[in-house]
Formats: C-alpha cells, structure tokens, sequence
C-alpha cells in the first residue's frame, strides 16, 4: 500500500459526558495527498471536526479518549509520538484555521507578533520571522501591510481577520492545512475570496487541504474528494461531482434533496388588493450611522416576502423597526391602514397579537428558566382574551403537534431540546397569538440544511392552513428561492432591488443583486466548476 | 436499585427534591449546608434553652479548661473567665451574629437589587443617578463610617444592621444592573416585547429570574463577609456590647487570658471560620446548581466541576 | 484619557465634599472634646478657654466655614491630641500604612497569580484541590482571630517574632502574614477561575495548532487574558488596606492610618479624622486610575 501523506485509519474518540459516553466518532478512515482537496461534510454533531481535533492533539483528554486507530503522516503514527513532537509538527507541517478568526486570534497581542510566533515557535529568528510575516500579510491582500502588522484583531473586518488566520497558516509553509469551517461566519461575496485565496495558496505551494464543513456548496466550490459523515460514521465517500451526481447511501441524498433553491419558484401573485403592511420611506440611525435610510414596500395578506442582504445591510434593523424594537426616526408602516410608527403603546399592544417574530437563534430566544408550557402560554398570560385559562393545556398539547413536537414535551425546558426543535417551540410561540404577520430574522440560518428544509416545509405548511404573511429574512440567497413570492435586495441600509423572486433571480437588474447571486455557490460541483471558469474568463489574462 | 431506575424513569418529583439530590452531588456542599442548617437552629432555639446554662457565673470554673468529661457537657469547650460555659454561650452568640448578618444581607439584597432593576431597566435620569450613588457609598471607608455612626448612634443589633446594609448596598446594586443591562439586551427579552408585555412583566418575569441566582450567590458570599465585619467591629468595642454576645465579643472578651487560656477566643473563633467557610463552599455550590446550563456538572457526580 | 481622568477626578471630588461634610456634622454630634483633653477637676475657666481657642463655640455652621476657608489654604487644622498640624499626623500615619499595603498586595499578588494559574492549568488535579481548599480557608478566616492565634503561637509561646510595634523588619512579619491570607484567597479564586476561562478559549485552542509551548501558552497566551477581571479584585482588596487596615494595626500596635482613624475618632481629633479621610481618598483615587492604566496597557480593546 502506497503511503498517503497524511492518512486516519479505524479511529474511534469517545468523550465522556453527563449522559454517559458519547462515541464521537466510529472507526474513521480517510487519507489526504499532497496538493488535494479533500472536505469532510456533515452536520452539526456528526463529528467531522474530530479527527481533524485528533490530527492536530486538540482532544482534551479527559473527557475524550482515542480508543482505537491510527493517525499516519508520512506513514508514522502520530498516536505514538510524543507531546514534543507533536507539537513540533503543530504549525510546521500541519496547520489549521478555525471557523471563528475573532475569538481565535488573542485579542491582546498585534496580529504581527502573533503570525510571527507561530514562525519563532519553530525556530525561524525574530527578525526574519518579522519580515516574514509582513509579506504574508500582503501575500494573503490584506490593505497596508505594514500598518496592519501592528493592529488588533478586533480592528479588522471578518473577513479580513480570516485572511488573518490563513496568513499565521502559511507561514512555516506546512504540507497541510486544515480548515474548519473557514468561511461559515463570512458574507457570501467574502466567502468566495477566501475560497480562492485558499485555492490559489494550495496551487503554489501543492499543500493537501483538508476542508471540514456543514455546506455543500463550498464542497461543489473546492473539494476534489469528499467523505460525508452522519452520527460519528462516515456514510459515504468519493469524488466530489460523483457523490453529488449518485449518492448511495440515504442520508447523502437525504443531504443533497434538502440543499436549498432547488424547488420551482412559485408564480406571481394578484397584488392589487389592500396590502396588510405597507412600509413608506422608513428610516432609523443609531446617533450618526444611518442603518436604515428609507425603506418602503408593501405586503400583501398571505404573501412571503424575502429580504436578502449581507451583514451590515440593515435588514435586520428594518425588522426590529417595524416592530417598534428600535424607534424609527421617520417614515411609515401602515398595518391595515394604521400607523404603527406614531401608534401610542395602548393601541401598539393590541396589534402585537397580529405581528409577531421569529429570532434567529432559539437558545436565545427562548427563557431558559421558562418550561415549554410556559413559554406557549405566555402569550395568553399578557393577552388574556385570546383564550381562557381552562383551555391553555389542550391549546398548547395542539400547538406542539401543529409544529411536529409532541404533548408531553410542555413540562421540558428549552436546553433539552435540540437546535431544530427549539426553533418549533418558538414558533409555537408566535402561533398562539394567532398571528396574520410572522417576520422571520434569520429564523433558519443556524440549523443544519436537513433541519433548515423542515422548518421551512413547516412555514410553508402554516402559511397555507392559517393563511399567514412572512417577512422572511435571509443572509442566503438559495433559502429564500423556493419560498419567498417577492424578494428585496438591501445594501447599506438601502433597498437596491426588489421584485418578484422569479424576476430577481432570473433576471436581476442591478449589479449588486448580480454578483450576490454569483457568490452563492450551489451545491452542483458541476455548476460551481462552470462558474469558475466563467469568472476566469471575465479576468484580464 | 430501585432508586436509580425511579430516577431514570419519571421526571423529577419536586424542586426540593431535586436540589436535594444537587447538594448531595457535592458533599463539601452538603455537609457545609448541614453544619449551617445546625448555626441557624442554634441562633433560633439556642438562647430559649441554654440562656440560664450560657450565664450562669461559676467562680470555682474560672477558665477551666476544655475537654474535661468530668465538669459535664457543657464545659466541654472549657469555661470563660466568669466561669461561664463556652459550648452554651457560643451556641447563644449565634443568635446575635446570625440576626446581624442575616437582616444586614436581607436588606442590602432587597434596597440594591431594587435600585440595580431601576438603573439597569429604566432609561431616564434614575438610570444615570443611581450607580453614581453606589460609587459614593463604594468611596467611603466602611469601617470608619461604621465607628462614627455607631459612636453617635448607641451600638445596638438595630443599627449595626442598619450601617452594614448600608455599606454593602453597591454589591447587589452593581450587579443587578449589569446583569439587567446585559439581560435586557437577550433575545427572549426582546420576543416578550414583541409579544405584548409590559415592563412589569419583562423585569419581574423575564429579567429577575435570571439576575437572582447570581444576586443569591453573591449574598451568601457577602454573608460570610458581613459576619466577618461584624466580628471585627464587636472585637473592636464598638460592636455589639456587653452583656449581649456575638462570636467576634468573645473572642475579644479572650483575648487578655490568651497566654494562659487560649480556648476563651479559639473556640469562637472556630466558630466563625467554619460558618464562612460553609458559606463560600455553599456559594460556590450554589453558582453551579442555580444555573440550568450548568447543573449536569453535579449530575455528573463526577469531581470535574472546575 | 486626559478627559477620561479629568471625568473621574470631577465624580471623586464630589463624592468626598459628601463625604467630608457628613463627616465633619456626624463627628461634632459625638460630643465635644473638651471633658477627654482636659483634667476631671478643670475649672470652668478652663473649660471655656479650650472651647474658645479650638473654636467650639460657635454655631457648627461657621466652624465649617472657617475649616473650608482653611482648607482652601491647604490648612487642615491643628490635631487637638498631638499638638501639630493635622495633616503632618495623618501623613505620618499612611506613610506606615502605605508601605504595609505595597508590601502585602505585591506579595499577594505574585503568589495569587503564580499559583493561581498552576492551578487551572490541572483542573480537578491534587494541586488544584489543596489551592482551592486552602484559599477558601484563607478567606473565610477572621483576621482579628488569626492575629491574635499568631501572636500566641509565634511571639508567646515560640518567642520567633516580636507581639507589636515596629523597629526592626522583625516587626513586619506578622501584620504582613495576617493582611496577606483574606486577599490570597480571594484573589486565588479570581485567578483560578479567570485563568481556566482564557485557558479553554479558542485562542488558546489557536497556539496549540500554531505549535506553541505549554508554558507560553499559560503565560503568555493565557495569562494576559486572564488578568484582566484579576486586576479590579487586586484594586479593591489594596483600597480595603489603604482606606485602613484597622483591626491588625489595632493588635499589631502598628501606627497606620487605619488606627490612627479610630483613634482620633474615640478622642474626638476631628481635624486629623477629616485630614485621614481625605488623604485615603486621594490615595484610593490615584489607585484607582492606576488600575485602569493597567487594563488599558493589557487589553488594547479599551480606550478611555
């Protein structure tokens, strides 16, 4: 057997936890070449982080343990080596970057002294390593690499702290670099720069990749091979177009057929009627910085509208304005005629039966001291003429089933629940105020793409039987393309496109809603490598 | 057996019981619970049945010394230099000490945490004035405002409450209203607006039940703090006075046998440390077994709750 | 910054007009000093003539107007029990206590942080236990008990240390040793606890993949994070023994500010009570910024 450059065979990691021992991961087997790509693709608690957490000795040992397997580079067991080894290989031969560069650069020390480190660690001099390290800083294209050598990481963009951990990456020029979830955090348009920054850097120094990631799109993007793992096991393995062209083990297509934007878009709809929420020109600033510079749009009853931008573009302000979170400074939002921008706090608590919200993220937005029933109920506790108090327990066993949880969850607390099923319970919540207008803040945008297909199914299943409207905030362009009937475009506080969702994505006007549609990467390798060669081609040779 | 199947098998019963189950998990825990359970029955009951005992003066006594079985129970511990019994008088000191720290801690939670939810919740002027009150009270020298306070005022149980509440108050107020500011930001806060609430109800519902763990760990901390503050100022003179006793009187009251009878301040002084040295055990328990997130630790059983 | 200390110098200035105007009413409601300083058996004569020279016959109000005047002239007032300026007293007084403070904190300082980050490095290790129990210990104890179990331990009965006073460095040993256990052990536990946060953070997860060393890591990745929440309870623990380590100075006979306080408040000395309260003042004042220097020269996020 040729030996591979770096090579995990049979390993198996518990960790033990207050429910016992949890196997991690099962007897996985995967190797890695010089100048591959290889993505390990999975969803959360799949454990494709751990053997990479193995590669590098970052298994905190206890709680975890390696019961079997070896982990070879250059065909030696590093299992057997000792800490000081392996620690010499650390950053020298094989290098990792993480999902977080904010909390994963030390936020006291220069980003110059820390890429220098790494350098010094493995005995390169301080002055040379000094050197060194600006010209990585303008090889990875950070702007005015000699100031940046002493800034902060806390003075840098997300991406660029990315660009950041890919520089302190490089710098002993490893065989291997391991990135996990590198670009999970990132805007779409950014995500698309480090992916070829990642690329390019792979071609000129022939380094195996090692991309560990929840997103099927970066797999179509980058991956030459991928290995797919479900619950600690790895289901499936193959060439990255392959396994997406014939998937053979059930939760690979499972996986694949949940990928958003595939769906036919849905028709346009009559818009003539009286519009149940109509926004005019409304604008919010936080003391000088104008998030919200005049937004205005109608939804009409029963209708989905989307509202995609990137971080910073204000949609999410434009949520929490309408909603009277934040004070507009000016505009209107007509709801059924009426204003809720100058609406008194007596009337303003009579429509917040009729408009409600999702957060994006359920552990937080459930009280985590509340039971589930409690949670439920509360709306009838402050809204007293919905229902009478005799009914509460039926109304909430019903609710529960409505969002596909069961009746004797109403006595568990939310941290018993998974992300999934948290993100039910707080819907639950917003339907027992029977509500005609749900806004959505990135409702889906922290559960996995199986979950993500679900709860949405679930929307849209709603939608149908209460005859609801959604304003359905997204980051991600795929997730809004078969289930919003019009889609907004915002940037900088402004709406630069809207229009019906056939129209934007099939014929987008503006250049901005263009190259967002560009950087959303679909999950088709095939598609991506297409696109790729198209923007090769648009590049001056 | 049995038990571990129930345990399984059915959701808790109780709180009780389940905190039961908690503080079992952590036996430095228990057993400091315990030892306060047993300070706190003596401070309620131990001056109805051992007053007479604690003084009652025995010449031939005089600072008889500990651990001598044949002068009875209650000489134990030794006598004091009025020949009173040590073991009666410290379980009837309790009282004192116990009430003192208990109504300073009581009063201090309630005045600080209620001006910490202002601060923290409201947005108008209370909200700039009040820490600016706790950072004036923060600046005075405690002790020394303590002395001329009681110097002017008679050093009474009532008023030595009254200036220990006092000084502690900017504990609970501080925070109160940083964990309010830092609450009231959270998601769930914001989907009770969304649903209607009112500012009563957010505070009292949504913001307090998460702030009052952290306010109740920090009070039997401060507890322990404030006894210690007591003790001193009673051992300084100008605590607590004679004939009334608290621990921190006593071991003063020791202090001029020291050479030759060294139990007159070392077995009231015992008494303090392991009262305090329950408290911060039981603090420490209770900043794990108070927060749902972080209760499997002691669930676990196991000994990594680091 | 410069705005920022001139902020903080403003709020401290008037909290200590409070203070000092509460002080000045509360201490002449203690009574008046006449009967303390002269003979039982002084006529009355006497008796008006000490009223009338130290001032106590007029009406509260002018008395302090002709203290604030004075102040304004950097007079503090004559101390009544030592016959010489006030503020020569007081500043004898925190001389002492100044140094005790300097001695204690930079001792407990090191050993609180050395400790303190072995410690987190091996949680639920032996050495983390024994720490943990024994800073519990050590800040659960009463000083007041643990001075006077020292004294009869290693002045009484081992005759190694002198009982009280000062002189020698001898003299030193005990009120430090007695000043140091609270603040370790409170201090410890702060360390402990902040260190095992920076310790399991992402950056620290960060220096391992880059190769770096265990000790680096707890040192330099580690413990410049850690220190941050250490530094406020290093602050307040040095404000306690600056604004007067009392009760150890009372059993030590040690003449620090801190009893001289007491004192001059048992002896009605208004003028040196006044003078004390503001020299700690200031003192806990320049502290203060001190401590909020040194969170701004470790954490470069915060800008005053």
């Amino acid at each position: 057997m040729a030996d591979h450059l770096l090579e995990v065979r049979d390993l198996s990691v518990e960790f033990h936890t207050a429910a016992g021992t949890v196997k991690a991961v099962q007897g996985v087997t995967w190797h890695l070449d010089r100048g591959e790509t290889l993505a390990i693709l999975g969803e959360s608690g799949s454990g494709k982080s751990v053997s990479a957490s193995a590669v590098m000795n970052l298994i905190d040992m206890p709680p975890g343990k390696i019961t079997s397997g070896q982990i070879l580079l250059d065909g030696k067991d590093m299992l057997k080596m000792t800490a000081e080894q392996r620690r010499q290989i650390n950053g020298k031969r094989i290098a990792m970057i993480f999902q977080d560069p904010l909390a994963h650069l030390n936020p006291v020390y220069t980003v110059g002294w820390q890429i220098a480190e790494i350098m010094t660690t493995h005995g390169t001099a301080k002055a040379e390593a000094q050197s060194r390290a600006l010209a990585l800083l303008k090889r990875v294209g950070l702007p005015e690499p000699e100031v940046a050598m002493g800034k902060y990481p806390h003075q840098f963009s997300g991406g660029q702290r990315q660009r950041l951990m890919i520089a302190m990456a490089m710098a002993c020029k490893p065989d291997i670099l391991i990135a996990d979830e590198p670009t999970t955090a990132l805007d779409v348009t950014v995500q698309a720069q480090i992916l070829a920054l990642m690329e390019e850097l792979q071609h000129e120094t022939g380094m195996g990749l090692l991309l560990i990631t929840h997103d099927l799109g970066v797999v179509a993007e980058i991956a030459d091979r991928v290995v797919v793992m479900n619950g600690g096991r790895i289901v499936e393995e193959g060439g990255a177009a392959e396994v997406y062209r014939n998937p053979k083990h059930p939760y690979t297509k499972k996986l694949i057929d949940a990928a958003p934007g595939k769906g036919a878009m849905p028709e346009e709809r009559d818009r003539s009627a009286q519009p149940l929420l109509q926004v005019e020109n409304l604008q919010l600033s936080y003391g000088a910085f104008k998030a919200l510079k005049g937004a205005s749009f109608n939804i009409m009853p029963g209708e989905t509208v989307a509202v995609v931008g990137e971080s910073g573009s204000g949609k999410s302000t434009l949520a929490r304005a309408i909603l009277r979170l934040e004070e507009p400074d000016g505009g209107r939002a007509l709801y059924n005629g009426k204003d809720l921008v100058t609406m008194g706090a007596r009337e303003l608590y009579g429509l917040r039966r009729d408009i409600q919200m999702v957060f994006q993220d359920p552990t937080q937005s459930l009280n985590p001291r509340m039971t589930v029933f409690q949670l439920i109920s509360e709306a009838w506790v402050i809204h007293p003429d919905i229902l009478p108090r005799a009914q509460w327990k039926e109304r909430v066993g019903e609710l529960l089933v409505k969002v596909g949880l069961s009746r004797e969850m109403a006595q568990r607390y939310p941290h018993q629940f998974s992300g999934g099923q948290r993100q039910r319970i707080a819907i639950a919540r917003a339907l027992a105020m029977e509500p005609k207008l749900i806004i959505c803040d990135e409702a889906v945008s922290a559960l996995d793409v199986s979950i993500q297909a679900q709860v949405i199914a679930l929307l849209e299943g709603l939608r149908r039987e209460f005859d609801l409207s959604y304003l359905f905030i997204a980051h991600d362009l795929p997730v809004v393309k078969d289930f919003a009937d019009r889609v907004i475009v915002m940037k900088s506080g402004q709406i630069v496109e809207e229009g019906p969702v056939r129209q934007v994505f099939e014929n987008p006007a503006q250049p901005y809603t263009r190259a967002l549609l560009a950087a959303s990467l679909d999950p088709d390798p095939e598609v991506q490598a297409r696109r790729r060669a198209e923007r090769k081609e648009a590049l001056p040779a | 057996m049995t038990e571990t199947l129930k345990s399984a098998g059915e959701p808790p019963k109780g709180r009780l019981t389940t905190f039961l189950k908690l503080l079992w998990a952590d036996k430095f825990a228990f057993f400091a619970a315990v030892f306060l359970l047993i300070v706190v029955l003596c401070a309620v009951f131990g001056p109805l049945l051992l007053e007479t005992l604690a003084t009652k003066q025995n010449l031939r006594g005089r600072n008889a010394a500990p651990f001598d079985l044949e002068a009875g129970w209650a000489m134990i511990l030794g006598a004091d230099a009025l020949g009173r019994p040590l073991l009666p008088r410290i379980v009837v000191a309790a009282q004192n000490t116990i009430f003192v720290a208990a109504g300073a801690v009581f009063f201090s939670m309630l005045i600080g945490t209620a001006l910490g939810l202002i601060a923290g919740y409201s947005r108008g002027r209370a909200a700039q004035m009040i820490p600016r009150l706790g950072d004036v009270i923060m600046s005075f020298p405690s002790l020394l405002l303590a002395v001329i306070v009681l110097y002017i005022l008679e050093p009474s149980v009532v008023n030595i409450v009254i200036v220990l509440a006092i000084t502690r108050i900017p504990i609970y107020l501080r925070t109160a209203r940083a964990e309010v500011l830092e609450v009231r930001e959270r998601m769930f806060v914001q989907a009770a607006k969304v649903m209607g609430a009112s500012d009563r109800r957010i505070v009292f519902r949504h913001i307090l039940p998460v702030v009052l763990p952290t306010l109740l760990t920090i009070a039997t901390l401060d507890f322990a703090f404030v006894m210690l503050a007591e003790s001193s100022l009673s051992f300084l003179g100008i605590g607590i006075q004679a004939p009334d006793i608290t621990w921190g009187l006593m071991v003063s009251q020791g202090r001029p046998y020291l050479t030759n009878a060294w139990w007159l301040s070392f077995w009231p002084g015992l008494a303090i440390i392991l009262t305090t040295l329950s408290l911060n055990l039981l603090s420490n328990w209770m900043r794990i077994a108070l927060d749902p997130t972080q209760r499997w630790r002691l669930e676990m059983g196991g000994r990594k709750n680091g | 910054m410069k705005q920022f200390i001139g902020k903080r110098a403003i709020a401290s200035a008037v909290s200590l007009v409070g203070l000092v105007i509460l002080v000045f009413f509360l201490s002449r409601l203690t009574g008046d000093p006449t009967d303390l300083y002269l003979p039982i058996d002084a006529s009355q004569e006497m008796r008006d003539q000490f009223r009338e020279l130290n001032g106590f016959n007029d009406p509260l109000i002018v008395q302090f107007g002709r203290y604030v005047a004075d102040l304004a002239r950097l007079d503090f007032g004559q101390s009544i029990r030592e016959a010489r300026p006030a503020i020569d007293v007081v500043l004898q007084g925190f001389s002492w206590t100044l140094s005790l403070a300097a001695i204690t904190m930079t001792l407990v300082t090191i050993a609180a942080i050395v400790i303190g980050s072995l410690a987190a490095f091996n949680v639920g290790g032996v050495f983390d236990r024994i720490t943990t129990f024994f800073s519990l210990i050590g800040a659960s104890a009463p000083d007041f008990w643990i001075a006077i179990v020292a004294i009869v331990i290693f002045a009484v009965n081992l005759h190694w240390l002198p009982t009280s006073g000062t002189g020698t460095p001898w003299h030193w040993v005990l009120p430090v040793a007695v000043l140091f256990i609270r603040p370790f052990g409170l201090i410890l536990q702060v360390v402990r606890g902040s260190m095992i946060t920076a310790l399991s953070s992402p950056y620290v997860k960060t220096a391992k993949a880059k190769g770096v060393r265990s000790r680096p890591i707890i040192f330099v990745h580690g413990l410049r994070n850690g220190m941050l929440p250490v530094i406020t309870v290093i602050g307040d623990q040095a404000a306690g023994i600056l604004n007067g380590a009392v009760v150890v100075e009372t059993i030590f006979g040690f003449p620090g500010i801190g009893k001289l306080m007491i004192d001059s408040i048992l002896q009605r000395d208004f003028a040196v009570v006044l003078a004390a309260i503001m020299v700690s003042a200031l003192a806990i004042f320049i502290m203060n910024l001190l401590i909020d220097l040194a969170y701004a020269l470790l954490d470069p996020r915060i800008r005053y």
